[in-house]
């Protein structure tokens, strides 16, 4: 839109030459200066220009749509509205049927919570054929710290569609329609999108999953403010792609202990400034989300993953159309699993905070809270007749987050890794 | 009891509290900014007021329409039905409460008629949003009952893609100078939503709002949207016309409602 060339909107003659001749060649040169400054450069009068402007204006401008029309086409033309169901009863229903289409959608948390498998259920989800309540798609699946697990995503699928999976050669198929990719760097991303953005409705792609953006983010060299802004440019450009193909698109963000951020307030605040309280030396650490507020603002749905007292909790912090809610989980073979439909109702900014209870070890932070999770779960208090089911679940657990994570091996069985050159 | 002068300029927030600091609600003629952190309920305020400045005139209301501008996405349109019909069961509930005997002043309006008077422009570039504000002239003077204009937000384009913040300054500017010249002829209310970023002052980190310094000149009246404690509040942070004021507000899944603390009772609008 921005780069319609002038001298094709049907501009008076005269005018038209003149911006040539002053090199303002597409719309965004004229409208990257202020009237009074192209009154200056085109040295014409104040009402041409200003009637030339509103020309283009007109020309470039997005086309007029009513909230109702929108609602229309999303009810006629998408599945289940515009939502991919997750299959989770609660969270489905708080977000209006699923995860949106067109915007971003953020799943953040610590290590080992549950993100990548989060999304490993989402990709079969999105994969399966309408009947079995999916988009019957493609996905492409960004992994840029090869997490992605066949494996893992086969036993989810079997467990979780056991009439689908023992079905011969669906499982193939099924993965089959996951594309991973490993781009190194966010130029290398951004590349990959490009591509992606070409062929994205022939290919009916239905589903992109980025795990995780801070991990591609935070490996670039420099830091600061250029990395703040190619994170911008990144961020707007996957939107309007989330927004022009119409298709979820879900990331994950890794999380930073929190360096006093969270008493940042305004200057009018700053007069009724309650007295600092420090956190007394428990292992109840604090969390924040990573890529910073920009990034914060730009996400449409941020879901947080956490734990708090060995249970996993998976939250909507920022989602316009659902109350705050939290949701206990856990992770069985068949991906994530609510423990409550219902979900907690949380007051205030409490739904944003991020938890990473752990328990006193002597080893480094990353294990710790691996060993923790696993640890509390058998801990924490359970009824009589999941304690059984606990001893063995803790058992699977350490299985795949062996495969998934810890410097298994991921298997690549016939799934085809796509070279980043044939895209 | 209602004086439709006094009313017909005013756009409720559906929050008492909210209304009060605000003088009555958000003005026609005037170009409001709300500014907050993620999640504090810009948007929310945003289609409450797209959903509000509809309400008619026998209920107070503009019977008005909304321009709705989209720049990040962030416009839902589950949530603008769950809010249009929590609005019209409110109506309902209202007239049913002043009016038991007469079952003429029953609500006639459907949730899909609000929608449709909502008029939205999805705006994926600064080029574009420039050119829209300019376009606006013409669009309103074509759809006389527009009331409102919301830019969801101001900012999101104009923080990326400029190295040179001397230009960015001057297009701002001309762009909120068109803003307050179509509210003052159109007598139409602008409210712009902001975000907010850090800034370094006195030796400690501060929230501020995005846009810089100088973007604090651009609009009539700017509030700030915070939490304290539990609760989220307003805070006029600056008007010609409204004293400094803070009050608590709720985001339920009706809309905008009064702070479920706040001890006054609703007041029928």
């Amino acid at each position: 839109m921005a780069n319609k060339l002038i001298n094709q909107m049907a501009l008076p003659k005269s005018i038209a030459n003149i911006f040539a001749a002053r090199n303002i060649i597409t719309a965004k040169d004229a409208l990257s200066l202020t009237e009074f400054e192209l009154m200056e450069l085109l040295d014409v009068g104040m009402a041409e220009v200003t009637s030339a402007m509103a020309h283009i204006s007109e020309v470039v401008c997005p086309p007029c749509q009513t909230a109702l029309l929108l609602m229309e086409q999303r009810v006629r033309n998408e599945s289940l509205a515009g939502h991919l169901p997750t299959r989770l009863k609660g969270l489905d229903e708080a977000l209006c049927g699923g995860i949106p289409f067109g915007v971003l959608t953020e799943l953040v948390g610590p290590p080992g919570i549950g993100k990548t498998q989060f999304c490993l259920k989402l990709s079969l989800l999105a994969s399966l054929p309408v009947n079995c309540g999916g988009l019957d798609g493609r996905v492409i699946y960004i992994d840029v710290e090869s997490k992605f697990s066949s494996k893992r995503l086969i036993e989810i699928g079997t467990k979780s569609f056991p009439e689908i999976f023992h079905k011969k050669g669906m499982a193939q198929e099924m993965a089959g329609r996951i594309r991973i990719l490993r781009p190194t760097s966010l130029s290398e991303f951004a590349e990959s999108l490009q591509r992606i953005k070409v062929s994205l409705l022939q290919q009916q792609v239905k589903l992109l999953i980025v795990d995780s953006m801070a991990a591609l983010v935070l490996g670039e060299h420099d830091c600061g403010a250029s990395r703040q802004q190619a994170l911008g440019w990144h961020v707007s450009f996957i939107k309007s792609l989330a927004e022009f193909s119409r298709i979820p698109i879900v990331l994950t963000n890794q999380v930073r202990s929190h360096i006093g951020d969270e008493s940042l307030m305004y200057s009018f605040q700053a007069q009724s400034r309650p007295t600092k309280e420090d956190n007394p030396v428990t292992f109840d650490s604090h969390l924040v989300a990573a890529l910073g507020i920009n990034w914060a603002h730009a996400v449409t749905i941020r879901l947080v993953l956490e734990s708090r007292s060995g249970q996993r909790f998976i939250k909507l912090a920022k989602s316009p159309m659902s109350p705050p809610l939290a949701f206990p989980f856990n992770i069985t073979s068949s991906g994530i699993v609510l423990l409550d439909d219902d979900g907690i109702e949380m007051k205030g900014p409490e739904i944003n905070t991020i938890h990473c209870q752990v328990k006193r070890e002597k080893l480094d932070f990353g294990l710790l809270v691996h060993f923790s999770n696993l640890f509390s779960f058998t801990y924490s208090k359970q009824t009589k007749s999941s304690q059984k089911s606990t001893r063995t679940g803790t058992r699977k657990k350490l299985r795949w987050e062996t495969e998934t994570g810890m410097g298994g091996n991921i298997w690549r069985g016939d799934r085809e890794l796509a070279p980043l050159t044939s895209l | 009891m209602f004086n439709e002068e006094r009313f017909s300029s005013l756009i409720t927030t559906s929050c008492v509290d909210l209304d009060n600091i605000l003088g009555g609600g958000i003005n026609c003629k005037e170009v409001t900014e709300i500014g907050g952190v993620p999640g504090i309920g810009k948007t929310q305020i945003g289609i409450q007021l797209a959903v509000n400045v509809q309400i008619p005139l026998e209920y107070g209301g503009l019977g008005g329409k909304a321009i709705y501008i989209d720049t990040e996405g962030s416009f839902m349109v589950e949530r603008v039905l769950q809010i249009a019909e929590a609005c019209i069961e409110d109506m309902s509930e209202y007239s049913h409460h002043f009016h038991k005997d007469n079952q003429a002043y029953g609500v006639k309006m459907h949730p899909n008629s609000i929608l449709e008077n909502i008029f939205y422009f999805r705006v994926c570039s600064y080029t574009e949003q420039i050119a829209l504000v300019n376009y606006l002239d013409k669009f309103v003077t074509e759809h006389k009952d527009v009331k409102i204009i919301i830019i969801d937000s101001v900012t999101f384009h104009f923080r990326q893609d400029f190295d040179d913040m001397a230009l960015r300054t001057r297009l701002l500017g001309e762009m909120s100078l068109k803003l307050m010249k179509l509210a003052r002829n159109f007598c139409l209310a602008v409210v712009m939503l902001n975000q907010v970023t850090t800034k370094h002052i006195e030796g400690s980190f501060q929230l501020t709002l995005a846009l810089g310094d100088s973007w604090s000149h651009s609009c009539t009246n700017r509030i700030i949207l915070y939490w304290n404690g539990n609760e989220r509040h307003a805070y006029i942070d600056k008007s010609p016309s409204l004293k400094s004021a803070s009050a608590p507000y709720s985001v339920t899944s009706r809309g905008i409602r009064n702070s479920t603390s706040s001890s006054k009772r609703i007041k029928m609008v």
